[in-house]
């Protein structure tokens, strides 16, 4: 018997490909996708990076097929937007080796800025797309596409979503299995884009597709369970355990290619069920198509577009469950918050105590929108933050902005910010751009980046200097600050935000949670000298609280005597000292 | 077996996932099918967080509803009560007794509940230790949701040694013995 291994739904994608011969695999973090390639590094016969941002990691990926090898890119559903100029093309040209695209989507918004759909994606692109349900099915699901894309000569996007990529199941573990390298032969027809080459390919591509879906109807992975025919669904993915979990004797039909849509078994399942269902998240992908058909089925009108799905909802809306459980009331909400000790909260400090607005960009420093910090004005996606800004100032001119600044992450930064700000210097802004750099791409769990002199396999390289790097624009004002050296801080912000130029700033300390990273100290109050102003607790330090009689604790397993407390009492009141 | 629903819960940073891995690891050991869901990304900061661990003979769905829990793991006061509502009418809290301050109470935005403990009993059964006292006894604070663990696993289905050994499996080697420890501490204490 094969060994058995409880695996997260990334992990089991990361076996996949491991088991299915891939020599080369190119990421960029981003929950839910990131565990996919932290599993992939353990296996050293698969060559495995993290790339600057989604559109370089899918044209790795493509590259590598095109010499022959099988590869993979995974990202999550905002990061096919950014890979999906290659993308679509490469939907044209096909493949060498098998070439699959990961791609994670967050029904239920746990740590993205959308809900997109990303098989609405793939059906723009014409690329067909597997949508596992569990751990056993990720692993088996990814191996399949790798043979699916060579023999239909096209990129497959297996679709993941939170749920699956963040649970954990059993998987069965096998062997890999060597897949000696296409051979490489020049055709320009297949692989050089230009507009003749393409007319061919795109008449292809609809063949393709066409063939894909036909077979699609005795593929192994899309399933029929014919039980009680009264009532029958037709589900993919998580959805489906929640069918199984409710409704265990009804007619399942079971997608495991949920693009393309295999019509003449979707119009067989249909026509023996009495009443049929299409239980989808997010996006009517399924339904439309299948609506179209003249099937008659239920699916929109009765299950939400947004969030997650679970088995009580269609207990609810099948059965007629009543579900109500009796909450308590006044349970405080607890959001996420930026950690003790971290860097950005003494940078936002400074922009509150200023009063200036800042163009935001994705990472944990969003969190800066929300009180008590109240800083970040607009976030948008990767790299916005400059862009942005620089919108805001030709449509309102310079003066306009200068009580604003852009803030970006290094991480982020690196995968597109660069390009804003070489257009903010172009153009001829005169922004402010603060790149918090806390040496890793953090919110995802400390990836490191181009600019970390790490490679996602903990190797030294020469990393990238940011602030040469912005120096080699052409900026004149680049300056480098501690991100807790308050003074220095307010000084630089104050200058910088008034000249008329473009001005980075490098705010530099290396994120709390950062591994090796030692806190020998912690911060400690002396009550005696308290004056109980509330100045300490302004930035929302979640190690410190007020107490009944006004003056303020200090949680000692939480605080990282980073010392922010310290420099904003006006008297002396907070110490450091060692743990 | 009926499948059995078991709910973590806790602040982002607490280390609600090492626990799941100590009980997605005896699950598998003793034979069952077993899902978990668990929580990464940006509510990991600070945030209330929530780890599903469901184990039968088998299991479809990888979360535990409203109304379903067998037991609730809870490591910190008020993120019991905030998912007391998932149990099931016989089932049980444990808890660690602690607190920690949600964003919105240091803010003042919000008041944190008084007597969170003796509310949760009007309706519930509960088992509380304050785990990091215990934990800080043991020589390392970070154990303490080992104990908490420990007090928990007296209602499921694994005898002792097996989560020794799981344990013994999953913990980086050097901190088997204290988390072995902080464990039993848990496992024998069962005072109400």
């Amino acid at each position: 018997m094969a060994d058995k291994k409880i695996m997260l739904g990334n992990e089991a994608i990361a076996r996949g490909a491991y088991e299915a011969g891939v020599k080369v695999s190119a990421a960029y973090p981003g929950t839910p996708s990131t565990e996919i390639s932290e599993n992939i590094v353990k296996y050293p016969e698969i060559y495995a990076e993290w790339s600057p941002n989604e559109k370089v990691a899918m044209e790795v990926a493509i590259g590598a097929s095109i010499s022959g090898v099988r590869a993979m890119a995974s990202m999550k559903h905002v990061g096919v937007n950014v890979a999906s100029d290659p993308l679509y093309t490469i939907s044209y040209g096909g493949v060498n080796g098998g070439l699959v695209l990961v791609a994670a989507d967050d029904p239920g918004l746990y740590s993205s800025q959308n809900e997109q759909d990303s098989r609405a994606v793939a059906r723009a692109a014409i690329v067909p797309v597997l949508e596992p349900s569990d751990s056993q099915e990720a692993k088996e699901f990814t191996k399949y596409a790798f043979e699916l894309s060579e023999k239909y000569d096209t990129p497959v996007m297996v679709r993941t979503t939170t749920r699956l990529s963040h649970s954990q199941g059993p998987v069965e573990l096998l062997d890999r299995v060597e897949v000696s390298d296409k051979t490489y032969e020049r055709n320009p027809a297949k692989f050089v884009m230009m507009p003749v080459n393409a007319k061919g390919r795109h008449v292809y591509v609809e063949k393709r597709m066409k063939q894909l879906a036909e077979d699609g109807c005795t593929m192994p992975i899309n399933k029929v369970y014919y039980g009680d025919t009264s009532i029958g669904f037709i589900t993919s993915g998580i959805p489906y355990q929640y069918v199984k979990e409710v409704f265990p004797e009804a007619s399942v039909l079971k997608l495991g290619m949920v693009h393309p849509l295999p019509k003449k078994l979707i119009e067989e399942f249909a026509s023996k069920v009495d009443k049929l269902y299409i239980f989808e998240e997010l996006e009517p992908v399924i339904e439309e198509q299948v609506l179209s058909w003249g099937i008659k089925a239920q699916g929109k009108e009765l299950f939400t577009v947004q969030g997650e799905y679970s088995a009580n909802m269609l207990r609810k809306a099948l059965k007629g469950e009543d579900i109500s459980v009796n909450e308590y009331d006044n349970v405080p909400v607890r959001p996420p918050i930026l950690c003790p000790g971290c860097p950005h909260r003494s940078v936002f400090s400074v922009l509150n105590k200023l009063k200036i607005h800042a163009a935001g960009d994705i990472g944990c420093y969003t969190l800066g929108a929300v009180a008590p910090l109240n800083v970040i004005d607009t976030t948008v996606c990767m790299g916005a933050s400059i862009s942005t800004l620089h919108g805001m100032e030709k449509a309102k001119g310079k003066e306009y902005i200068k009580n604003w600044v852009a803030v970006i992450g290094d991480s982020t930064f690196m995968h597109t910010g660069i390009n804003s700000l070489m257009n903010m210097v172009y153009n001829q802004g005169t922004g402010t751009v603060i790149i918090l750099d806390n040496s890793t791409t953090g919110m995802t769990g400390h990836q490191d980046h181009a600019a970390t002199g790490k490679t996602l396999q903990g190797e030294t390289v020469p990393a990238i200097n940011i602030f040469k790097l912005c120096q080699s624009l052409g900026i004149k004002n680049v300056v480098e600050v501690n991100a807790f050296d308050l003074e220095a801080l307010e000084k630089i912000v104050k200058e910088e935000v008034a000249r008329d130029e473009v001005s980075v700033i490098i705010t530099k300390s290396p994120c709390v949670l950062l591994k090796g990273n030692v806190f020998p100290n912690v911060c400690k109050p002396i009550s005696e000298k308290c004056k109980k102003c509330g100045m300490c607790l302004k930035p929302g330090c979640p190690a410190l609280t007020k107490q009944e009689d006004g003056t303020i604790a200090i949680d000692t397993t939480m605080c990282n005597g980073c010392g922010l407390c310290k420099s904003l009492c006006k008297f002396d009141a907070i110490e450091i000292c060692e743990k | 077996m009926e499948t059995k629903n078991i709910m973590i819960v806790g602040v982002g940073g607490q280390g609600t996932l090492l626990t799941s891995r100590i009980l997605g690891g005896i699950t598998v050991d003793a034979g069952y099918d077993v899902k978990l869901s668990e929580v990464h990304g940006m509510a990991q900061r600070g945030g209330s967080v929530v780890t599903f661990v469901r184990y039968g003979d088998t299991v479809a769905e990888p979360i535990v509803e409203e109304g379903q829990a067998d037991v609730l793991i809870a490591f910190e006061r008020l993120e019991a009560m905030r998912y007391a509502h998932f149990l099931k009418p016989n089932g049980v809290i444990v808890v660690n007794d602690w607190r920690i301050d949600p964003i919105t109470v240091v803010t003042g935005v919000a008041k944190y509940p008084d007597n969170i403990i003796d509310e949760l009993k009007k309706s519930h059964t509960v088992y509380s230790i304050n785990a990091m006292e215990e934990a800080g006894k043991l020589g390392n604070v970070k154990a303490f949701n080992v104990i908490v663990l420990g007090l928990a696993a007296r209602h499921m289905d694994f005898p002792e040694e097996a989560w020794l050994k799981v344990i013994e499996n999953t913990v980086p080697p050097k901190t088997v013995e204290i988390n072995q420890k902080a464990f039993l501490l848990g496992y024998k204490n069962d005072k109400e």
